[in-house]
């Protein structure tokens, strides 16, 4: 039959296959059912490979002497590679706290305000908390990663990371 | 070499039912055969002849599908029924001319011969014409079958006044161009019994 002298109703209904876009209910149900057992399977399947998964152990590594900081003061090093910028900081009452150098918006290098007990990323107006790397202002809002260390006799060393 | 075609030469056909086995191993019939291996005036004679599908350039199957359940692909094959679609309402059985559907009760599906699409849309034989062993079904290029064989391979039928046109040639004598199949008005069945098929070896069984 040509496609002129078709009726109307015939091109919702084509007998070629390939012009035949109608898709039933019971298929769409079909698709939906398979779609999303498949997507639940592989969220059961990644989270099954990140149990299982082996955690790096990271380095011990020495950033400095506990004394080379004074109250107020920061000093920069690398953690746990030579490429992950982190900052080291003492504040006004004297507690040690290590950090990802890292804004967790657009990746600048955030700076010790000791007055502020913040750490302010000058890229944004981003702030983030020096006592808990929380956000406090600007952009960001995932929480810097807090570098675990520790006071080894007169060292301070680093030990591992919290995301 | 032009592409490859179905042919069917049911003078050849020795009735051996091998393509009825092989129908049925086709992975797209799903165990069932879907040939048809019909008698010709069986009271006198032992000739059969092979039916597949003739894949109608215009499927009058699929025409008169209310579900639209039956679909030509663009290389003009009509496949079997689609099973989401398909009600078994049994009015392509009726429709074809060439009586190729069949109703199954067991998915409640029209299926038919699909020349094993499976295999013929990657470019192999489908199965009747793989195994037949005279020849009477061949999936061959036109200069092959018209280099082998006797008479013309045609396309082109009649019945009644309308014309109709297939996918699968058949090898006829060559001064017949197209088939003629005249159809009995319903007007002379009705003024009486019909005439009795003496064909009918059912009728004939009853009648000792």
């Amino acid at each position: 039959m040509k496609t002129g002298d078709r009726p109307r109703w015939r091109e919702d209904f084509p007998v070629r296959w390939d012009e035949d876009h109608y898709v039933t209910r019971r298929e769409l149900a079909k698709f939906l059912t398979l779609g999303s057992g498949l997507l639940a399977g592989a969220n059961v399947l990644i989270a099954f490979i990140g149990l299982n998964a082996e955690i790096p152990k990271l380095p011990v590594q020495r950033i400095a002497a506990a004394a080379d900081i004074p109250a107020g003061g920061s000093l920069l090093f690398q953690y746990p590679t030579a490429d992950d910028p982190c900052i080291l900081l003492r504040d006004r009452s004297g507690r040690l706290d290590a950090y990802s150098q890292v804004c967790t918006h657009l990746s600048c290098a955030v700076v010790h305000r000791p007055d502020e007990q913040a750490l302010a990323c000058p890229c944004h107006k981003g702030s983030f908390s020096s006592t808990d790397g929380k956000p406090l202002a600007g952009p960001p809002t995932r929480r810097l990663p807090r570098i675990v260390i520790e006071q080894r006799g007169a060292d301070v060393v680093a030990t591992g990371i919290e995301v | 070499m032009s592409e490859l075609a179905f042919f069917i030469d049911y003078s050849r056909c020795i009735g051996c039912q091998a393509c009825v086995q092989a129908c049925g191993e086709c992975d797209t019939h799903r165990g069932r055969s879907l040939i048809h291996l019909e008698t010709i005036e069986r009271r006198d004679s032992v000739q059969t002849a092979p039916q597949v599908c003739m894949h109608c350039e215009d499927p009058i199957c699929a025409q008169v599908c209310p579900a639209d359940a039956i679909k030509q692909t663009p290389d003009g094959v009509v496949q079997s029924s689609l099973k989401p679609r398909c009600i078994g309402c049994s009015n392509c059985v009726l429709a074809c001319p060439f009586g190729v559907p069949k109703y199954e009760s067991d998915p409640d599906q029209m299926m038919k011969c699909d020349m094993c699409y499976d295999r013929t849309s990657t470019g192999r034989r489908p199965m009747c014409a793989t195994v037949c062993p005279s020849g009477a079904l061949a999936f061959t290029s036109i200069e092959d079958i018209m280099r082998t064989r006797q008479g013309r391979a045609i396309n082109e039928w009649r019945f009644g006044d309308q014309p109709v046109r297939t996918k699968v040639h058949v090898l006829v004598p060559t001064e017949i161009t197209h088939v003629d199949v005249g159809l009995i008005p319903l007007s002379s069945l009705r003024r009486g019994s019909p005439p009795a098929d003496p064909y009918d070896v059912a009728a004939l069984l009853e009648d000792r």
